[in-house]
């Protein structure tokens, strides 16, 4: 019962570490590359969701379980996030008629 | 054997996180998310963390990428509503993507990571009994804190959702 899983004793922490930092790499781009809003906040889950999976990583690896809380509240907060981001767009798409960020750029300096 | 199978939902991973990245449709972008997040899925039970992916599985595949799917249709978004950045941005903007993947890695390497405990390893800590203990007593306030998080958040997405009398809307 209180046997040590499989995947950390055959896959070292290491391994979390460069698959999260390639997954969190890659929603940077994303969100550097895309021009619809919705696009980049999906870029902004992947990201989160990298750091998800390094935390949940840790826990497991240390047995300690206040890294999976955490990840708890991130999903919480990330959830919070998206119900009032996506309002913002749907009100922005109303006045608008584009989510494009380029033509959203009032706050340009 | 999970071996294989945490490489198999790595590559999966990343394959459909760079298929949200470079998908022309915003459809097949949240497709591919929803790929992504069960991959996860997947990864968290690797892990024995049972609460997460149940969580994982109804908060991330559930409900969220049902609003963003609702959002993208409700906007009537197609392939040729978002105009293209110029080629040469996008060349710029992977390659950035990709040092800082290497310069990452690169400091990362040589991180010595602690070996396993294995004389008090807990197998358990994933499993909902154990972290409702640690939520429900040591986490209790925050706990609390993100439900008025949540209450604030809806009360704000109706409030931007309202059609004010001033506004040109022509759905």
């Amino acid at each position: 019962m209180n046997e040590i899983p499989e995947v950390i004793r055959t896959i070292p922490l290491n391994l979390y570490l460069y698959f999260s930092t390639a997954l969190f790499c890659i929603g940077i781009t994303g969100v550097l590359i895309r021009r619809n809003a919705i696009i980049i906040f999906m870029c902004i889950e992947l990201m989160l969701n990298s750091v998800n999976l390094l935390l949940t990583a840790f826990s497991a690896y240390r047995s300690d379980p206040n890294g999976q809380i955490f990840v708890f509240f991130i999903m919480a907060v990330a959830a919070a996030e998206v119900a009032v981001g996506l309002a913002i767009i749907v009100m922005i798409y109303r006045n608008l008629r584009t989510t494009d960020i380029n033509i959203l750029n009032k706050l340009k300096w | 054997m999970t071996g294989n199978l945490f490489y198999f939902l790595a590559f999966l991973t990343l394959f459909a996180a760079i298929g949200v990245v470079v998908s022309k449709n915003p459809v097949y972008s949240i497709l591919f998310m929803i790929l992504t997040f069960f991959a996860l899925t997947g990864h968290y039970i690797l892990l024995n963390a049972q609460f997460l992916a149940a969580v994982n599985f109804i908060v991330y595949m559930g409900a969220i990428m049902v609003l963003f799917l609702f959002v993208i249709m409700f906007l009537n978004m197609r392939e040729d509503t978002e105009q293209h950045k110029p080629l040469m941005s996008k060349i710029a903007v992977s390659i950035a993507g990709g040092v800082l993947f290497v310069i990452m890695i690169a400091a990362l390497k040589d991180v010595s990571m602690m070996p396993v405990d294995t004389a008090n390893f807990d197998s358990q800590i994933g499993m909902v009994e154990n972290l409702g203990k640690v939520l429900f007593r040591d986490y209790l306030l925050p706990f609390e804190l993100a439900s008025v998080l949540f209450l604030a958040a809806m009360a704000g997405a109706v409030m931007l959702g309202k059609r004010e009398p001033g506004e040109h809307n022509r759905f």
